[in-house]
């Protein structure tokens, strides 16, 4: 009988659909957080395998910061239109010119907290009881306790002391009006498990976290992107480097790293050999020892 | 690929400050290479902040901001590491009693327990409460792992009273694979790395104990369960008629053309597909996520269960089982919860608490009838509709339910049936 048994990444793909089906089966309006990021172009694909043969059968949600690699938009709308299914956009600028957040201000400022509020706002407006996510426990150290199915109060926030147990696979996605739920299939994947995976599958993801030449400064210790949105010190160089990046957000705070990396066999060889997190480009969570738990309790992602 | 054939194995941990569990995983992910540079920073600088010498290693796996000031871990957390040979998820949860429920969840999901024992004490109260736990959510395999043999001289004497003091209370338990291991997690002896202090043990260190501890047949191969999560009606121009049964095959084989049940209606079909992204398949086992479709065409939802007509699990509207209470609020008398058992959902009520038991001394307590937090029992319960069920040490799927409070939506409690 030993032929019996799954290799861990068809374990983790056949856990990851079952939770998006549960997902489909206990809420009546969830979304997919879709960032163009790989772990939600992960997320998405394995809906479709969810589903299949139907499509997926709830919208992408994208908050939209403004300060964009023009790369991610075009995948994005190339992905939505090959899946046939609803894009709903949540705009940061909007949410800005309407008054509901400032802009940061310094030389390190970002959007990426103001998401916050688009986020939460999107998911009021729009009546959304499950947000779907690509979030990874393996990621972060606050991330290593969410829950597959994590409850958010009326006021989008995660009690990180509070949550509801989850044992077996029993999820209980049971909520006021108002409240909202979560969801996070592919929590027990670490970045080397996405990369096999999208090796395996030979999805589709932005030419972005291929290595490529590019306009960049360095700053932070990594090398970040020039791109209308980033003022330059006096003392920094815009150099032309071949770099990729490890994880993609705002284009104003990720930054690449150095590599020779452009195809997804060299990646995964590469990603195999890290010696850095990938978070560990990510200025966002250099902020401070929690940064991301003191997001995630607000509503981050 | 070579790597995709590679198992994963979850196992969970669970000790106190001072038994060395911080640092045990701290060992295995430092010396399996799972630490990246940047971690290793911070937690060295750290370490420095705080006065220790060298790496406090223990600081790995400290998460939240509260955890971190008070240096405990109250939450279960995930931890996850790949060797050449297997890939592992740990659940890392607190062993103090008043973390029961954390402990509980961390081991429903476990194919593996590691209980630590501080070789300075032996077996005290938490190891029993360990043990119990591991037994009570009938995890396959537990390693015993007598920690801290740097501070008994190495002491081979030590090392077999303690597994003497161990195997005299675990008798009483329901344990199916159970080894032993003399180990230093502060110096690294026998996790990653053969001790070279202790020349009498002659097993393997633990790494190797978890990358070849045999876990293929921990999974229930004999009784085909299928709980149906949602049904898939495309209705498009490919797909006109198609009806697919979605979700995840909780135990046994199924293939293509078997004659099946559906339950509780009780009508037969035959397997007409077996459907993926993939491709359709000739047969399917647990834990496959899968669609299947039928020859007939009969009125099926979530909730309902597709077996086999030979072997079908028990249609029941009351029965025992063992059950864990989670809530701060204690089990209110006779009143109703909501019970999710595999993709069903229905109301239930405790009728009674058969006896509580101390899971300390293993003591029954018959007289105690309230369920309050951490508190584990044998009840007996009833539900509004039967529920297709089968003995929870046969099948941890269909064997298990937890109990949601319709007042607060929580989780309140989880049952094993008995």
């Amino acid at each position: 009988m030993s032929k019996y048994y799954l290799s861990y990444l068809d374990e983790l793909e056949s856990e990851a659909i079952y939770i998006l089906r549960e997902v489909w089966a206990q809420f009546q309006n969830p979304v997919i957080l879709f960032s163009g990021g790989k772990d939600s172009i992960l997320v998405t694909h394995l809906a479709r395998k969810a589903f299949f043969p139907s499509k997926i059968p709830f919208p992408l949600l994208h908050v939209d910061t403004g300060h964009n690699f023009p790369e991610t938009i075009q995948f994005r709308d190339d992905m939505i239109k090959e899946l046939a299914v609803q894009l709903i956009v949540g705009s940061v600028q909007e949410s800005i010119d309407t008054g509901r957040v400032a802009e940061e201000k310094g030389k390190s400022a970002t959007r990426n907290a103001l998401q916050i509020t688009t986020l939460l706002d999107a998911i009021e407006k729009n009546k959304i009881d499950c947000a779907i996510g690509g979030g990874r426990r393996d990621e972060e150290k606050a991330r290593a306790k969410e829950r597959f199915f994590s409850h958010r109060d009326d006021f989008g926030q995660w009690d990180p002391k509070n949550q509801r147990p989850e044992l077996w696979n029993l999820l209980n996605g049971k909520h006021f009006e108002g409240e909202h739920f979560r969801a996070f299939p592919i929590s027990n994947w670490t970045e080397m498990d996405v990369w096999n995976y999208i090796k395996r599958e030979d999805i589709k993801i932005p030419s972005l976290y291929l290595a490529h030449q590019r306009e960049v400064v360095w700053r932070n210790d990594s090398w970040i992107p020039v791109s209308e949105y980033l003022k330059l010190d006096d003392n920094e160089k815009v150099e032309s480097k071949k770099i990729r990046f490890r994880t993609l957000g705002d284009i104003t705070i990720t930054g690449g790293i150095e590599s020779e990396a452009d195809t997804l066999e060299k990646i995964v060889a590469e990603v195999a050999a890290m010696k850095q997190t990938e978070r560990g480009n990510r200025s966002d969570d250099k902020r401070s020892e929690t940064a991301m738990e003191d997001r995630k309790r607000q509503g981050y992602f | 690929m070579e790597i995709d054939k590679n198992q994963l194995l979850r196992f969970t941990t669970a000790g106190s400050v001072d038994d060395g569990k911080s640092t045990l995983i701290g060992r295995l992910l430092y010396d399996s290479k799972a630490i990246f540079e940047d971690q290793l920073e911070a937690v060295e600088n750290t370490s420095k902040k705080k006065g220790h010498k060298g790496v406090d290693l223990a600081l790995f796996t400290d998460g939240l901001r509260d955890e971190r000031e008070q240096g405990i871990t109250i939450d279960v957390a995930y931890r996850y590491f790949t060797t050449p040979k297997r890939k592992f998820i740990i659940a890392d949860t607190p062993g103090h009693i008043q973390y029961t429920r954390n402990m509980v969840t961390g081991a429903s999901t476990a194919n593996a327990a590691l209980i630590l024992i501080d070789a300075r004490h032996g077996v005290i109260e938490q190891t029993k409460r360990h043990a119990f736990i591991a037994s009570l959510l009938q995890i396959p395999h537990i390693i015993v792992c007598i920690n801290k043999m740097d501070l008994v001289d190495y002491s081979e004497e030590v090392y077999q009273n303690i597994i003497h003091q161990f195997e005299e209370f675990s008798s009483k338990l329901y344990v199916k694979d159970i080894q032993f291991l003399p180990i230093s997690a502060l110096d690294g002896d026998n996790v990653v790395n053969r001790s070279t202090n202790m020349d009498w043990y002659q097993g393997a260190p633990l790494l190797h104990a978890l990358e070849t501890m045999h876990i293929s047949s921990d999974i229930n191969k004999i009784d085909a369960r299928f709980p149906v999560q949602t049904v898939l009606r495309p209705q498009n121009e490919e797909f006109r008629d198609y009806r697919g049964y979605a979700g995840r095959v909780a135990s046994g084989i199924f293939r293509k053309g078997d004659e099946v049940v559906i339950l509780p209606s009780g009508f037969t079909s035959k397997i007409r597909s077996i459907d993926t992204m993939d491709g359709s398949m000739e047969e399917v086992f647990a834990p496959m996520s899968v669609a299947i479709t039928l020859e007939d065409d009969i009125d099926i939802s979530r909730g309902d269960m597709i077996v086999k007509e030979n072997n079908q699990p028990k249609a029941l509207q009351e029965f025992d089982a063992m059950l864990c209470w989670f809530n701060n609020s204690p089990a209110r008398d006779r009143a109703k919860y909501t019970i999710v058992h595999t993709s069903n959902e229905q109301k239930a009520m405790i009728k009674e608490v058969v006896y509580k038991i101390d899971i300390n001394t293993y003591a029954r307590n018959e007289e105690d009838k309230q369920l309050k937090m951490n508190d584990i029992a044998r009840i007996s319960i009833r539900t509004t509709r039967p529920l297709m069920v089968d003995e929870y040490r046969d099948n941890r799927v269909t064997g298990s339910f937890v109990l949601i409070d319709d007042a607060s939506h929580e989780t309140v409690a989880a049952g094993m049936i008995v």
